[in-house]
């Protein structure tokens, strides 16, 4: 095992992370301000990834197309806000799960209505094409070294819009005292457009960005929204910088488990079962972590205050 | 209690009737695809009464009940498989391929499974409780798609039903009757369950936790033991519809399953005793006939869901026999 196959791994790992934070970002604020489950966040990823390879494709240029994937999941989360969701803050979860796995079923079923079932493609921009030289030999792929700055970059422009602007007061203003920030004459229901707009465009964006990578097709959001769940629920929920850490958590272990089993179970197992054994033990590795944090730390590692 | 004869009990006569009439007049009519509808609705009705032991009286929304439907379908499908290769299961136990054997190691495993996965879930509440039991039942779909000893994705085919003794259940009329008498052995156990000191102690763990602690009851074991009930006949159904498919896949054990067996409980009215056979009948109905009409018949399913959880509240039992009844 060389120097460079490791790093390579952990920058998959922390590209992994850093696509699970802008999703789980956006799901944890959601959270965290309105008190909603959001299934359907898995559909806005999907969306984005629509949106930006069907303009890229019709203007020839993925920037236009990643701008248009912003657009569309804040459209589309907005309206879905004011159609849909605005009706389900004071219902309990149950009635949130089922109203948003109806949306899933919608989306879904919608988008392949337009689009057709079969996969579209995104191709990199060649700005981003090409490798970049890793320390001890080795290539690694810039378009994904990209999508980890725009990561840390949306973590900071995050951050910063929560601790340092007049709607970041109120986002977390919301947080702690929903009633109590409506009373003082805030347009709360504004707000939770905008907070959930703003969720479902890094949703959007983080589909886009991995459209490159993967084929965009119905149902790719739906794995990633598991993920992003396990996420949350490590970093718990509500928390932003839970979100993260738990991101880049689970982006690691999930990518380095992969790497790594096979090799250490070569060491004790004959190598027919090393295979089987090491393929399954990753498959089900941040679920393990998830249920190892959750018997010590039953609200997650960053729990906001109940 | 009133011994007045209710609405929901007419209600409830009425459904079971009706599931029971309509599968003998096709199978008279020689339509043997009702019966097989009929079937379908059966055991998803059961899969979710044991869900409603959970949901409807304990108040735990599971996401994950596909783990336990799965499984039960998995215990059926590698049973079966041994035995129709003749292969012993391990340390030389033979397999069978007799349905009740397989029923009880069905039961038997979800009831294991259940009870770690459930100390677990149980710690946390709310939100947390649906995204982990939600995140457990992928981690079993995950073990299972990457499993190839048993077909990994592809699934496990069945490739002569099951037996039971003395029934010959190849003919879709006595898999039904099966079936149907195990949905009935369900909804009688849900009833008995609801109405004992158990179920008394599950409702106020639903109700106010802290109160029940009070007086002396430790909520937490309450609720893993309705957990596990819950999840073992989930598991039941599980085999049977391995069965009536002849088919076991990961499919069984997805989140879609786990959201659709919710669904039949919202449809049919959470925590009443005939929610889960109402909602299954409406679920498998609409699939039958939108399916017919159209391909994209989740849209509409989609579309029909979200008008009844904002605009139905109680579901299709609430709207038949009104408001549920206390005492």
């Amino acid at each position: 095992m060389s120097t460079a196959l490791l790093i390579e791994q952990l920058l998959n790992g922390l590209q992994l992370g850093v696509m699970l934070f802008l999703m789980a970002a956006g799901l944890t604020l959601i959270f965290g301000v309105m008190g909603l489950i959001n299934l359907a966040h898995g559909s806005f990823y999907m969306a984005g990834a629509f949106a930006c390879a069907t303009v890229a494709a019709a203007t020839g240029s993925f920037w236009i197309g990643l701008i248009a994937s912003l657009i569309a999941a804040a459209a589309a989360g907005a309206i879905v806000e004011m159609a849909v969701i605005r009706r389900l803050y004071e219902r309990d979860h149950l009635d949130q799960v089922l109203a948003t796995f109806a949306l899933i079923l919608i989306f879904s079923e919608g988008t392949r209505w337009l689009f057709g079932s079969f996969p579209l493609y995104l191709d990199i921009p060649p700005l981003l094409q090409g490798a970049v030289p890793l320390p001890g030999g080795g290539q690694y792929q810039l378009y994904r070294l990209a999508i980890i700055g725009v990561g840390i970059v949306v973590a900071i422009g995050l951050y910063l819009l929560i601790s340092r602007t007049r709607l970041g007061m109120r986002i977390r203003a919301g947080e702690s005292d929903r009633e109590m920030i409506a009373a003082l004459g805030v347009d709360i229901s504004t707000l939770y457009t905008v907070v959930f707009a703003l969720g479902a465009a890094l949703a959007g964006l983080a589909g886009a960005l991995v459209g490159a990578l993967q084929s965009v097709q119905v149902g790719m959001g739906e794995p990633v929204l598991i993920l992003a769940f396990v996420v949350i629920v490590i970093g718990g929920i509500g928390s932003i910088k839970g979100a993260l850490f738990g991101a880049v958590l689970v982006g690691v272990v999930d990518t380095m488990g992969r790497f790594l089993l096979p090799q250490a179970l070569s060491l004790v197992l004959p190598p027919s079962q090393t295979a089987l054994i090491s393929g399954a033990l990753a498959s089900m590795l941040i679920y393990i972590v998830m249920a190892l944090i959750l018997a010590f730390r039953p609200t997650g590692l960053f729990a906001a205050q109940p | 209690m009133r011994q007045t004869v209710t609405r929901e009990a007419i209600t409830n006569a009425g459904l079971a009737l009706l599931l029971l009439v309509v599968p003998l007049a096709a199978s008279v009519m020689d339509e043997p695809f009702y019966v097989t509808l009929a079937t379908r609705i059966a055991v998803l009705a059961l899969a979710a009464v044991g869900l409603n032991i959970a949901l409807g009286l304990g108040g735990l929304v599971s996401f994950g009940h596909a783990a336990f439907f799965g499984l039960g379908g998995y215990a059926a499908g590698i049973l079966a498989t041994h035995a129709f290769n003749a292969e012993p299961l391990f340390l030389g136990i033979p397999a069978t391929t007799s349905m009740p054997a397989i029923w009880l190691v069905a039961v038997v495993v979800c009831g294991l499974v259940a009870l770690p996965i459930g100390a677990i879930s149980l710690r946390t509440s709310g939100v947390y409780f649906i995204m982990i039991t939600l995140a457990f039942a992928q981690m079993i779909y995950y073990f299972a798609i990457s499993w190839p000893a048993y077909g990994g994705q592809d699934g496990l085919s069945i490739y002569v039903r099951n037996t039971f003794p003395g029934v010959n259940t190849a003919q879709p009329l006595p898999f039904f009757l099966i079936c149907y008498a195990l949905l009935l052995l369900g909804l009688a156990l849900f009833w008995a369950l609801s109405g004992s000191r158990f179920g008394a102690a599950l409702h106020a763990a639903r109700q106010n936790a802290t109160r029940l602690a009070a007086v002396g009851i430790a909520p937490f074991n309450i609720r893993l033991t309705a957990f596990a009930i819950s999840a073992m006949i989930t598991g039941l159904a599980g085999a049977l519809f391995a069965d009536l498919n002849r088919f076991t896949s990961p499919s069984m054990l997805s989140w879609h399953m786990s959201g659709e067996l919710i669904v039949l409980i919202i449809l049919g009215g959470k925590g009443r005793l005939f929610g889960p056979v109402a909602g299954a009948m409406l679920y498998v109905l609409f699939e039958f006939a939108l399916g017919g009409i159209t391909e994209r018949w989740q849209l509409f399913l989609g579309l029909i869901l979200l008008g009844v959880v904002l605009f139905a509240r109680g579901g299709l039992m609430g709207l038949v026999a009104g408001k549920e009844r206390y005492g």
